[in-house]
């Protein structure tokens, strides 16, 4: 698709032949080379895929390149009510979740804080109150009813993110990283390296992730760090197969020809030019994963592999209330049980995906980023005349 | 290129991922500590090691790892997947009495989802920012993020006990062509089908909109030709394509649902049937689903990419 084709670049075009005009009356008696506008040539650069960057990479000021566009991109971010709505609803609900029952690491408490009225695992009918019996519903007490275990659910539920909300930003850290690298070296040097890095990520995305995790937890059992390990061994592959792609475009750029041509090592062109500029499509395909990775943690809970049965994390929680769900409780059908603890990871994972919309939104050059770049070099222009 | 060329390359590099795929699912249960007969040795301490010997010649265990691979991979090419450790029986006949279940539950979330998908996403990107569109984003932008299996308890908890429409417990013994069974799928399938139909409606709606602001389109409008012609003759095969690119990476997404959806509705197909396995760590079983099912996707990927070159013939010439 040509640059031509969009119609928000005639829009652009538009402004700019106006602040064309007006900057030209400013500089008259300057000579003056017609046929060549710079302004223009310079919106076609950015028009192109991540050309942003490109143009600070030819300037030898890559890092200056890569602040631009980070910096515009935040601002974009910024001013997308919706997604700083979600990313209020995200940050709330992980300090919540770490700020609910104390932190003690190797017996000393890093985190004294206590928001959840009880402890997660305490049967309230034992040590708290004799009254109290399985699945009463929510009161005052008990906001969120109690579970079928007689425990607080609204204390689990709060506590119950620290399980999920960690191992998706733990996950997608580990799993964004290496498909970062293996990407890149698979785009960079192509070939017969290429062609096997890439037949072995065809080979992985055969598997649903969850099958695999499935499997994987089968093996090592339940627990934390078998979790991460699940969901991180395979989950790699989108990310190695979109750099890969990002990277196979950028690897025919001038300035990596250039770096090439004064005898850059690859591993520095790699390093300094090739990763950074894959980043942005990445970071927005890491901010959609960790909805998936929560849902995929939560999902094991409920089939009974993910954390010890009757650990506080919101999957395992939903597992629990399954059996008397489908049976019938015997009179009352205990909603509470089902609908808070899910509807703990519906809110956290959407709230995850609106943020990845947003940086979607925010780092997309093509969608609105030409007449946002456009005023911003107006507003700099500007700032220099004064 | 021709169709049937492309078709037949596309074909032949389908075989070294299916090889990776058998070495996969091989090696995750043959390089991992705790093989069934160490583990069957243990419930049993008087097990001598000559008898264990004869145990691990009969599951096929003995000798090195690759004679092992190339002995397990010769029967499984012909259908033979070996025993189930307990009880002894085929488990090829355990998977062709479950896959029906299951394909019979995947196509019905694909039609559910095509079904709701398509319209909605036209509807959306016609009326671009009303408030049609708005609400169309909200419900896919929430069916994309909501757990499966919450979805489902969720639709157990208001359908079938608090209106009593619908049963909790599947069919025990009906047949699958039985009228009856149409009732019972319409949870399950539809639980199955929320994620799939709410990714196409995203992204039908985001193509339809890029389409829309194409030249050929203001051209047809400029013949004067009726918007519902240009909508639905111009427009919407081109959208399509990007569904059809979309379609085999859903295709995996309703296979994985599957394992989770049919444990909610006791659903007797394959992913119920995974799930008890691996619980009851029947090796055997666990390694023919986890097999079928990346085949299953492997070729769902293939034919994605044939469809994918009927519709576009640009993608031939790559």
């Amino acid at each position: 698709m040509t640059d031509d084709d969009d119609p928000g670049t005639d829009t652009a075009d538009d402004d700019g032949t106006r602040s064309r005009a007006r900057s030209r009356t400013d500089e008259r008696g300057r000579i003056r080379i017609t046929g060549f506008e710079a302004d223009r040539v310079r919106d076609r650069d950015s028009l192109s895929e991540w050309g942003d960057e490109a143009a600070g990479g030819t300037n030898g000021g890559t890092a200056a390149g890569m602040d631009g566009r980070w910096r515009r991109g935040l601002r974009r971010f910024g001013r997308n009510r919706s997604a700083m709505t979600a990313l209020a609803v995200v940050v709330s609900m992980a300090l919540v979740s770490l700020l609910a029952r104390p932190v003690e690491v190797l017996g000393v408490v890093v985190q004294p804080f206590a928001l959840a009225p009880y402890d997660p695992t305490t049967i309230l009918y034992l040590s708290v109150d004799p009254s109290v019996s399985p699945y009463d519903p929510p009161s005052w007490r008990f906001p969120m009813g109690v579970d079928g275990s007689g425990r607080d659910l609204f204390s689990r539920v709060l506590v119950g993110g620290r399980y999920s909300i960690s191992i998706g930003f733990v996950v997608v850290g580990l799993t964004a990283s290496f498909g970062l690298a293996y990407g890149a070296i698979a785009g960079y040097y192509g070939g017969v390296v290429d062609e096997v890095m890439m037949r072995i990520v065809d080979v992985v995305f055969a598997f649903p992730g969850l099958v695999l995790a499935l499997v994987v937890v089968a093996t090592l059992g339940g627990g934390y760090w078998q979790l991460v390990i699940a969901f991180s061994l395979f989950g790699w592959a989108g990310y190695a197969r979109l750099v890969r792609g990002e990277v196979l475009s950028i690897a025919e750029r001038e300035y990596v020809v250039a770096a090439k041509a004064i005898g850059a090592r690859d591993r520095a062109v790699i390093r300094r030019h090739v990763a950074p500029n894959a980043l942005s499509p990445l970071v927005v395909l890491a901010s959609l994963n960790v909805g998936s990775v929560v849902i995929g943690v939560a999902a094991l809970g409920f089939l009974g592999l993910g954390m010890d049965p009757g650990t506080a994390e919101w999957g395992t929680m939903l597992d629990a209330t399954r059996e008397t769900l489908i049976q019938g409780p015997g009179g009352r059908i205990p909603w509470w049980a089902t609908v808070y603890p899910g509807g703990a990871i519906f809110v956290f994972v959407l709230a995850m995906n609106v943020i990845g919309d947003g940086i979607n939104d925010a780092l997309d050059a093509r969608a609105a980023g030409v007449r946002e770049g456009k005023r911003r070099r107006e507003a700099d222009r500007g700032g220099d005349e004064s | 290129m021709s169709l049937r060329r492309f078709v037949v390359r596309r074909a032949l590099s389908v075989v070294p991922v299916l090889f990776g795929v058998s070495v996969i699912t091989f090696g995750l249960f043959h390089l991992t500590p705790g093989d069934p007969v160490s583990q069957l040795v243990a419930l049993n301490p008087d097990v001598s090691a000559a008898e264990e010997a004869r145990l691990r010649e009969r599951w096929g265990l003995s000798g090195p790892v690759w004679r092992q691979y190339l002995a397990w991979l010769s029967n499984v090419l012909v259908g033979d997947f070996s025993r189930e450790l307990r009880t002894g029986r085929a488990v090829s006949g355990i998977l062709w009495r479950r896959l029906p279940e299951t394909i019979v539950l995947g196509a019905f979330g694909w039609v559910f989802a095509i079904a709701i998908a398509i319209p909605a996403g036209i509807y959306a990107a016609v009326n671009k920012g009303r408030f049609g569109d708005v609400a169309a984003r909200v419900l896919a932008l929430s069916g994309v993020s909501i757990p499966n299996f919450w979805l489902g308890l969720l639709l157990i908890l208001v359908f079938s006990l608090y209106l009593g429409l619908f049963p909790v417990l599947p069919p025990s013994r009906l047949p699958l062509y039985h009228p009856e069974t149409l009732r019972y799928l319409l949870l399950p399938g539809v639980t199955i089908g929320t994620a799939a139909a709410a990714s196409v409606t995203r992204v039908m709606r985001t193509s339809m909109a890029e389409e829309l602001n194409e030249e050929y389109v203001t051209a047809a409008r400029a013949r004067g030709l009726p918007e519902r012609t240009v909508v639905f003759k111009h427009v919407l095969r081109n959208s399509l394509v990007s569904v059809v690119t979309l379609a085999a990476t859903l295709t995996a997404g309703i296979v994985a649902g599957s394992v989770v959806v049919e444990s909610v509705f006791n659903w007797p197909g394959l992913g119920s049937e995974f799930v008890r396995a691996i619980n009851r760590r029947e090796v055997n079983v666990v390694m023919a689903i986890t097999l079928v099912t990346a085949v299953a996707v492997v070729l769902a990927n293939f034919l994605a990419d044939v469809l994918y070159a009927v519709l576009d013939p640009r993608i031939r010439y790559d």
